[in-house]
């Protein structure tokens, strides 16, 4: 547990990290809250000679609300998010997934940014912001771009951000209706054996809106496009439920590890699936 | 003379002593990080030293290229089996009698095996240039399946011992085979069983985890090569024996070794043995003249230092129709790993593993252990438990579930039929223990009554139907458990490690002004002796425990003792400390007789002073005694107050408890709430209820781990799946559950002030009472045994097979 020596950075301004990246290519990492990265280091697992550390950039943290869209700094922390009155109450989903993520003193130092970039199929937010909908701002050399959270993962660790870009923050619409996000783990701290994040909108006795999205059931997040279709629309009856589980679990492509073998987890998934939809249902 | 002399119960409670729940004298430095581990040494000049590691199970080791390592600035040495060789030193004797390698001697045989020692001036740096050393492998087929080990075309790991078919505990029959040992009466038991109307029979196994203490293993050596002395710092929870051993091997005259213990975090077995990383320590500062610190990092300590368990115990459990058992066969395959590193005394390679009939009237049983070398790490180590014990307690516990199943009955009736009777002792076990004491009958009519189990059962049947009814997904199981412990090794005639004999030992010194330091042979790793041995002593020589200092863990002051590990401080150490206290209050008696001016036998004990016979104005309190012992003459008694007891114990002792678990189990998620823990303990005379109370909780912590998620689990190829606390399960408090703990007092009869030890009961019973809640919720289902760690996927497995779910 002794990482090689490196070399760090800490710049005041994205543009000067992004210039810090770009200088040193693939021997440059940046690091947010460094709880995937600095235990990688550790292990000496992945090996960089340039640390770009982003704690120095004023501009990264913070969350604001104007109208119905929220954007978060990607240097804010799952602490800060958990306590944001005004984020509670427009999408309190984002504070029911965070406080079940890892224990308190991660969440005090893990951000949103690090854990939606890193692309680790176990982290939460990247389901989480499936399930929003939300859009990822890029930063690179030649400037801001904008990316969907729900084509952002393309396998575990690989994604669309180019190397010499840095995510910035993170949009997405205040939620209306019901929510629910719903994980089964061996412990405190640990990865989700499945996870699922549930949006129900209704109007009337139907389904106006949905949004379902699963954590740790593949090798990235999975946006359950069938899953949805087989809500909106009905009255939520068992059967719908039901469809609509089996479509979600159908879905997911869970692999083996201590956590137990594939039948289990696509079984675990279909429970953690249908309660996070019954849950999301009561309170819609 | 005072006439004011205050009440008996004033001047007893003011010594804090047994029975008193003092608060813990240690906690003042732990609570404010004032602790002083091993890894807080720093002397002047150090070294730091670091092993490269095998990634393989099995290979031969063809070369080994240190020059890129030896380049990087700041490396002084990279040691190898060839520098050790000169020294005799690649290898080094085990505490079970066999020899292991200290750096691959041209193979490695599991995985995280030490191949070479890189020491330099910086702790980085020394990782740095692990990774330039260049290790040449050539892969062999890996032996993980223990029931593998003999078939034809089986790898043969070691080929060092391979012809040699006598081990060090006999016979051995293949190169994999390390020994056989037999306990019991075998044709006797087998015609029982042959004959007997009941006859249960399964497979057990207790599988193979980690002590995984807070602090990992570490050392600091440190040669003076001016005046020759090797000072050896580590944790060790034996320093005496380490020193014995350390000069054994190496030839350095024990005088000129000096071991110390500092303070130590958690010990739970894994710090018995001796590591590869301690003689590379002392090698490597004989060589370099310069004091060299190895400490072991998480993934190190899990995958290298001593494991625990890791038996397969198939068994047979005979009964008549009214439930009297008649007899019991066990049948064990040990995987001990790559070298048979088991910590034991050494007359028992399979520890006590005999203790197998626990609470149970027997008549007759019979007990085969056969140990088998695999491609895993060495160990085999007593976690939190007296030598295989919690295997022994595990492995009847869930016999007699299964013959309760059999016989239809209900599980605490069968319990009840079978107990030693409270008369029946001391009681000869069929196994060959005499059983110093016991009232299991009290005690369990105490349990049962505490958690209601009427009740309970009422409730468990209402659950079955209401489930059966689709009105809910969980289940109910109520694990009973009553264990019987060996703990306190132990008598010399019988145990000994390494030919050491089992004895401990406390010396005292009262100073002048009534105050007093005693040293013992034993060295806590959080267990409290420094506020229990002081409470044992205030009581026996009247000096306030507060006024009594204790030290442990120096080898240079301490008197020689085997260490702590196996429930054994209290029992031996705690006897000598008791007896030591004796000879100083008879001595204290005479000089109070001449100062009193009356003969010897006219004056009498009273809480802390002698009084003359009849006149308990006239007296002398220790205080004034041991001043006296100092600055005055008195005919025919030497100056000063001192002594010293070495503690040769007659027997063990026999603590016992009364475990009741109710857990609720959800079948669909494999997750099982723990509702209710009851602990009934008794272990003797109670020193400290508080500290009682604390050992229980974190023995049954560890119990819930081990029965509920723990594992060192290997693959098909042999590599550690649960090589960090990532997969390695350390429950935190928010998965702990409750414990209620309750107590019942049987003193041993041959300890001094009759004490039994209790730091490793609620590993030992914690382990069957979670287990056997987990196969009650489905008994009805016609589950017999499910192999632990009861963990989500298992437990949901159980019931998945037993088609509880839609297909």
């Amino acid at each position: 547990m002794i990482p090689a020596a490196f070399n760090y950075h800490r710049p005041d301004t994205i543009e000067g990290a992004v210039k810090l990246i770009n200088e040193f290519g693939d021997e440059a990492r940046v690091v947010a809250g460094g709880h995937s990265l600095i235990p990688m280091m550790k292990l000496r697992m992945t090996g960089l000679s340039h640390l770009v550390d982003l704690q120095g950039i004023g501009g990264l943290k913070g969350i604001s609300v104007d109208g119905d869209t929220i954007t978060i700094g990607a240097m804010t922390t799952q602490h800060e998010l958990i306590v944001h009155k005004q984020l509670s109450s427009r999408a309190p989903i984002i504070a029911e997934a965070a406080l079940q993520i890892a224990d308190p003193q991660v969440r005090y130092v893990g951000t949103i940014g690090g854990n939606v970039a890193n692309g680790d199929p176990g982290n939460d937010m990247p389901g989480l912001m499936q399930c929003l909908d939300a859009i990822y701002s890029l930063q690179g050399p030649s400037g801001q771009r904008s990316v969907p959270a729900r084509t952002f993962y393309e396998a575990a660790y690989f994604t669309e951000r180019e190397e010499d870009e840095i995510l910035t923050s993170i949009s997405f619409q205040a939620t209306g209706g019901g929510y629910a996000y719903e994980k089964q783990k061996r412990k405190i701290g640990d990865y989700a054996t499945a996870a699922a994040g549930v949006l129900i909108e209704k109007d009337g006795d139907k389904c106006s809106a949905a949004s379902i999205a699963l954590t740790n059931l593949a090798d990235t997040p999975i946006y359950c496009e069938a899953a949805v279709a087989a809500l909106v629309g009905t009255a939520l009856d068992p059967g719908d439920v039901g469809a609509a589980v089996k479509a979600a679990v159908d879905a997911s492509d869970p692999s083996e590890d201590n956590r137990g073998p594939i039948e289990f987890k696509k079984h675990i998934a279909g429970v953690v699936i249908r309660c996070a939809i019954e849950r999301a249902i009561e309170r819609a | 003379m005072n006439e004011m002399i205050p009440p008996k119960a004033e001047r007893s409670a003011a010594l804090k002593g047994l029975g008193t729940s003092r608060k813990r004298v240690e906690d003042a430095r732990f609570t404010q990080g004032k602790g002083n581990f091993i890894d807080d040494l720093k002397l002047p000049g150090m070294l730091f030293g670091d092993f490269v590691r095998s990634p393989y199970p099995h290979a031969y080791v063809k070369s080994i290229n240190t020059d890129a390592a030896l380049a990087v600035p700041g490396v002084v040495a990279v040691l190898t089996a060839a520098d050790l060789e000169p020294l005799g030193l690649h290898w080094m004797p085990t505490l079970a009698g066999d020899k292991q390698m200290v750096l691959a001697d041209g193979k490695v045989l599991f995985q995280g095996q030490e191949v070479a020692f890189v020491v330099a001036s910086d702790r980085y740096v020394a990782a740095d240039a692990v990774e330039l050393v260049e290790v040449d492998y050539e892969e062999l087929p890996a032996l993980v399946d223990p029931f593998k080990a003999e078939i034809k075309g089986a790898p043969i790991l070691r080929e060092d011992i391979a012809d040699n078919l006598e081990g060090a505990h006999g016979a051995r029959r293949h190169p994999n085979h390390i020994f056989t040992w037999e306990s019991g009466e075998k044709e006797q038991t087998e015609a029982a069983i042959g004959e007997a109307e009941i006859v249960a029979e399964e497979m057990i196994y207790y599988h193979r985890t980690h002590p995984c203490p807070l602090e990992t293993c570490g050392a600091v050596a440190s040669m003076d090569k001016v005046n020759g002395k090797l000072t050896l710092h580590g944790t060790f929870q034996a320093p005496h024996a380490v020193r014995t051993v350390a000069s054994l091997i190496s030839g350095i005259a024990e005088h000129n070794i000096r071991v110390i213990s500092p303070d130590i975090g958690g010990g739970f077995g894994n710090k018995v043995g001796v590591y590869p990383g301690y003689v590379c320590s002392i090698v490597a500062s004989i060589v370099t003249g310069k004091p060299v610190k190895w400490i072991e990092d998480r993934i190190e300590n899990l995958t290298s230092t001593a494991f625990a368990r890791d038996y397969w115990m198939q068994g047979k459990i005979s009964a008549t129709k009214e439930g009297k058992i008649t007899g019991l066969w066990c049948h064990t395959t040990a995987d001990h790993g790559a070298f048979d590193a088991c910590a034991d005394p050494t007359k028992f390679p399979a520890g006590f593993m005999n203790i197998c009939t626990g609470s149970y009237d027997i008549p007759t049983a019979y007990l085969c252990v056969d140990g088998i070398y695999t491609n895993k790490a060495p160990g085999g180590v007593a976690y939190r438990c007296s030598f295989r014990v919690t295997e022994a307690a595990y492995f009847i516990e869930r016999m007699i579930e299964m013959l309760a199943i059999k016989l239809k009955m209900d599980a605490a009736e069968l319990r009840r039929i079978n107990f030693i009777k409270k008369e029946q002792f001391p009681y000869q076990s069929a196994l060959g223990w005499e059983y110093d004491s016991g009232d299991y009958h009290t005690a369990w009519e105490k349990a049962l009554e505490a958690v209601n189990y009427t009740e309970l059962r009422k409730e468990q049947t209402q659950r079955l139907e209401d489930f059966k009814a689709g009105a809910t997904r969980s289940l109910m199981g109520i694990g009973l458990c009553h264990f019987t412990e060996i703990v306190g090794a132990g008598p010399v005639k019988n145990c000994d490690i390494l030919g050491l004999g089992m004895f401990d030992s406390c010396e005292i010194r009262i100073h002048p002004t009534g105050s007093a330091i005693a040293r013992l042979g034993t060295i806590s790793q959080g267990q409290g002796h420094a506020t229990t041995f002081a409470q044992i002593l205030a009581s026996e020589i009247g000096i306030p425990a507060d006024d009594i200092t204790l030290e442990e863990g120096d080898t240079d002051t301490a008197p020689y003792g085997l260490g702590t590990y196996g429930s054994r401080s209290t029992p031996v150490a705690g006897a000598a400390t008791a007896m030591a206290g004796r000879k100083i209050r008879a001595k204290a008696q005479m000089i109070a007789a001449y100062l009193l001016e009356v003969h010897d036998d006219d004056v009498e004990w009273d809480v802390d002073r002698f009084a003359v016979k009849g006149a308990p104005e006239r007296f002398k309190t220790m205080k004034e005694i041991a001043f006296a012992s100092y600055s005055q003459e008195i005919p025919g008694v030497e100056p000063g107050l001192e002594a010293v007891s070495y503690y040769d114990p007659p027997n063990m002792t026999y603590p016992f408890g009364a475990y009741i678990c109710v857990m609720d189990i959800n079948v669909d998620t494999g997750i099982a709430d723990i509702r209710t823990f009851y602990a009934l303990d008794d272990c003797g005379t109670r020193i400290n209820p508080m500290i009682i109370e604390g050992q229980v909780h974190g023995g049954l912590t560890e119990a819930f781990a081990i029965s509920m998620g723990q594992e060192l689990a290997y693959d098909d190829m042999g590599n550690v799946k649960t090589g960090s606390l990532m997969d390695f399960f350390i429950p935190t408090s928010w998965e702990t559950p409750n414990y209620i703990t309750d107590f019942t007092t049987t003193p041993s009869p041959h300890h001094p002030i009759g004490a039994k030890g209790v730091g490793e009961s609620p590993n030992v019973g914690g382990v069957p009472a979670f287990s056997n809640a987990v196969h009650d919720a489905f008994r009805s289902f016609g589950l017999t045994q499910s192999h632990m760690p009861h963990d989500h996927w298992r437990i949901w497995k159980i019931a998945n097979d037993l088609g509880l779910h839609d297909k």
